[in-house]
């Protein structure tokens, strides 16, 4: 039986952070890692690397990896707490920028807004030195595929 | 897409220095490490307008049991394409920020083609850009997705600073 889901189940069962990262490859390329931690829930981690900048003069974290860390994350967040037949699909993402991402390490959580039969609504924050000062929020819709 | 027909003809734009319109072509992402790391490619620039690409490539795989493209592929092209067609209607050189950014997946990007992305930045106001902007890959109306962003003039010369913020 050939299924990456199957897989995934598998590591979550196991709670191995690394390996569900290593399953997509773009969050790989990001190098995004998670744990889950009790009070929180999953908390996000995207430790700071030079190649993410978008703009060496400022320096900032380029806009375009900021929502994919928090894209990613929302996907991850999903398949972690719902049973799935396959990944959510993204059918929209809106992403609002409160500040320049800069060159630290940035942070993201997810709250699932709404679980329907075959839409989610998630909400993200993403923050850096400090939780209470986010530096982007967005919202999205996912697809879920549940057989 | 279409141009502004009630465009005064006294409006500048900086792209129409051709050491600008060169550095666009040319040395375009060597200050973005970003774009080098996802493959972004430059296609055109025009007044108000811009064209980018992302070659397909195993890395940016977001879903392995599909090899489709993540869809934060699609937001940094996106992000990229819509902020190079604010610089292709600004008159001068300034610093510009996105405030927000909205995309709509259509589809999922066909295997092993380029995507394509392309925006206009269909009004400038004072303070504030507004674009809109179209992924697609074999054809410029077989849509993968939209976008629509807004951005910030003269970033770097915010006059108001809140406290704490």
């Amino acid at each position: 039986m050939d299924s990456k889901t199957d897989y995934f189940a598998s590591v979550r069962a196991s709670k191995d952070f690394e390996k569900a990262i290593d399953m997509i490859p773009y969050a790989k390329l990001l190098g995004i890692r998670f744990q889950e931690n009790e009070e929180e829930g999953l908390l996000f981690h995207l430790p700071f690397h030079e190649k993410n900048i978008g703009n060496k003069r400022l320096p900032a974290i380029h806009g375009g990896v900021i929502g994919g860390f928090m894209e990613s994350a929302a996907i991850i967040h999903l398949m972690w707490t719902m049973e799935s037949a396959g990944m959510p699909k993204v059918v929209d993402f809106s992403l609002d920028y409160t500040s320049s991402g800069r060159a630290e390490d940035t942070y993201a959580s997810c709250n699932i807004v709404k679980l329907g039969r075959r839409i989610a609504n998630v909400q993200i924050q993403a923050w850096q030195s400090s939780r209470q000062k986010v530096i982007a929020v967005a919202r999205s819709h996912f697809k879920l595929i549940i057989e | 897409m279409t141009n502004n027909t009630n465009e005064p003809s006294s409006r500048k734009y900086l792209i129409d220095r051709p050491e600008v319109l060169e550095s666009m072509k040319n040395g375009t992402f060597s200050t973005n490490p970003h774009a080098t790391t996802v493959g972004v490619e430059f296609v055109s620039v025009a007044r108000n307008k811009a064209c980018l690409k992302v070659p397909y490539k195993d890395e940016l795989v977001g879903n392995p049991e599909t090899g489709v493209i993540h869809g934060g592929v699609i937001i940094s092209l996106m992000d990229s394409v819509t902020g190079r067609a604010v610089l292709c209607s600004i008159p001068e050189i300034e610093a510009i920020a996105t405030l927000d950014l909205r995309v709509d997946y259509m589809k999922p990007a066909t295997i092993g083609k380029t995507i394509f992305a392309s925006a206009e930045c269909y009004k400038l106001t004072n303070s504030i850009a507004f674009v809109r902007g179209f992924a697609y890959q074999d054809n410029e109306s077989d849509l993968v997705a939209t976008c629509t962003a807004t951005f910030m003039r003269a970033a770097n010369q915010a006059p108001i600073k809140l406290a704490g913020v």
